[in-house]
């Protein structure tokens, strides 16, 4: 295009929508550590879509298991990861099967 | 330790006041666990037995890179216990998180264990993936309704096993159950109250500490039913670690595990194996035995370490 305010504008919009790209990637995937029995954060709030991973720090093992039965990992040793995929907005409680009063919750909206 | 007469021995006994003994050999001190059995081998009706607790295979961590190995130093240890213990005790974890092949591993190693018999209890390790679907397939046969509890008789002793890890719930406490406290109560109702009466479960049946789900919610109202025997002892695993109390005639008494340490109670963020050298977590692992002699009340618990 000839005229340099038009290449501007497209410059412009190229770089808000980079910008967007790069914003949907972060929110797309969320981290939840597990150490000295604690799930941190243990209040996570995430858009629909988001994968969230948790990775045990701990040298006892945990496991991330939904109070409502939506998802559940195996035992998980030191430094194991778990990873869920939420499709559908909710509250979603949920413990360690060894250690019940470990308890948590992510919210997906 | 051998070629010692009886009175050199009883001196050593009483010197060593908790059952172990210093060896020099060559110059390199070696300790030795003095067999009370072997005391009181003189005295018909004695008899000893083992309590192996927390054998967590498939772990592998700081305090232990092989449990395996460990568990076998155990098992060494026990079959050189002059005499053999008339049985063994395993009082749950055997597993570290149901691990696959682990409890093929733990029944292999304790094939080589010197014995006539050894009876299991589950620890939470053993059952959380699949509500004791595993190991009640393994060690239910015999049980009360395959469910994992039994009791036995040795010598005129009355043996109880208890389940306390499949009632799990919120708080992340052990749990009996009223069917299983109900048992109990009818299983003991027979007995003079002069039958000693020995209890073995995972989970500690005293408040050890609840804020690390060291304790059984509903253990008060098993205890109810042993109050009335003149020795009663309460033999648990689950915290990695020595500690012991006395209420009226219960004696409680927790085991080390085979293979790592856990913290004093509150003197960590959280109960998790300890993270030490291997060299300072053999000092703090190890097993226990136990032995009746007619005429005293309480039965002799030693427990020794494996470094």
């Amino acid at each position: 295009m000839k005229d340099p305010k038009w290449r501007v504008v497209i410059v412009a919009g190229l770089v808000a929508a980079g910008l967007t790209a790069t914003h949907a990637d972060a929110a797309s995937s969320a981290a939840i550590g597990i150490k000295d029995f604690k799930f941190t954060p243990p209040a996570l709030a995430v858009p629909v879509g988001t994968t969230v991973t948790w990775v045990n720090h701990d040298e006892e093992t945990h496991t991330v298991t939904s109070a409502n039965g939506a998802f559940g990992s195996t035992g998980l040793s030191h430094e194991d990861t778990f990873a869920q995929t939420f499709t559908r907005p909710g509250r979603y409680e949920y413990f360690c099967a060894l250690h019940p009063h470990m308890k948590a919750i992510v919210t997906v909206k | 330790m051998d070629h010692i007469d009886r009175r050199g021995f009883l001196e050593c006994m009483a010197w060593a006041g908790t059952g172990l003994v210093w060896v020099s050999t060559g110059g390199v001190l070696s300790s030795r666990v003095i067999s009370p059995a072997a005391a009181a081998e003189a005295k018909p009706g004695s008899f000893s037995f083992v309590q192996i607790s927390d054998t967590h295979i498939g772990f592998k961590g700081q305090a232990n890179s092989d449990p395996t190995a460990t568990l076998q130093q155990v098992v060494d240890r026990v079959n050189a216990l002059q005499p053999a213990p008339a049985f063994v005790l395993h009082t749950g974890d055997q597993t570290h998180g149901q691990k696959a092949g682990a409890f093929d591993t733990v029944a292999e190693i304790l094939k080589g264990v010197k014995t006539e018999r050894i009876f299991y209890v589950p620890g939470e390790h053993d059952v959380f993936l699949d509500g004791g679907k595993e190991y009640l397939g393994r060690y239910g046969k015999g049980t009360v309704g395959g469910r994992g509890w039994q009791s036995f008789d040795y010598k005129g002793s009355h043996f109880v096993g208890l389940v306390n890890v499949l009632k799990y719930k919120g708080e992340g406490m052990g749990a009996l159950g009223e069917d299983q406290i109900e048992w109990l109560e009818n299983d003991l109702a027979p007995l003079s109250s002069s039958t000693p009466v020995v209890v073995f479960s995972h989970v500690p049946l005293w408040a050890v500490y609840p804020q690390w789900g060291w304790t059984t919610e509903d253990a008060g109202r098993a205890l109810v039913h042993l109050k009335r025997f003149g020795s009663v002892t309460v033999l648990n695993g689950h915290i990695h670690q020595v500690l012991q109390k006395v209420e009226g005639n219960v004696r409680f008494h927790t085991a080390m595990s085979t293979a790592f340490p856990q913290p004093a109670p509150g003197t960590a963020p959280a109960p998790g194996p300890m993270k030490i050298s291997e060299a300072d977590a053999r000092r703090m692992i190890g097993v226990t035995e136990v032995t009746h002699v007619p005429g005293q009340h309480a039965l002799a618990v030693v427990d020794s370490t494996l470094g």
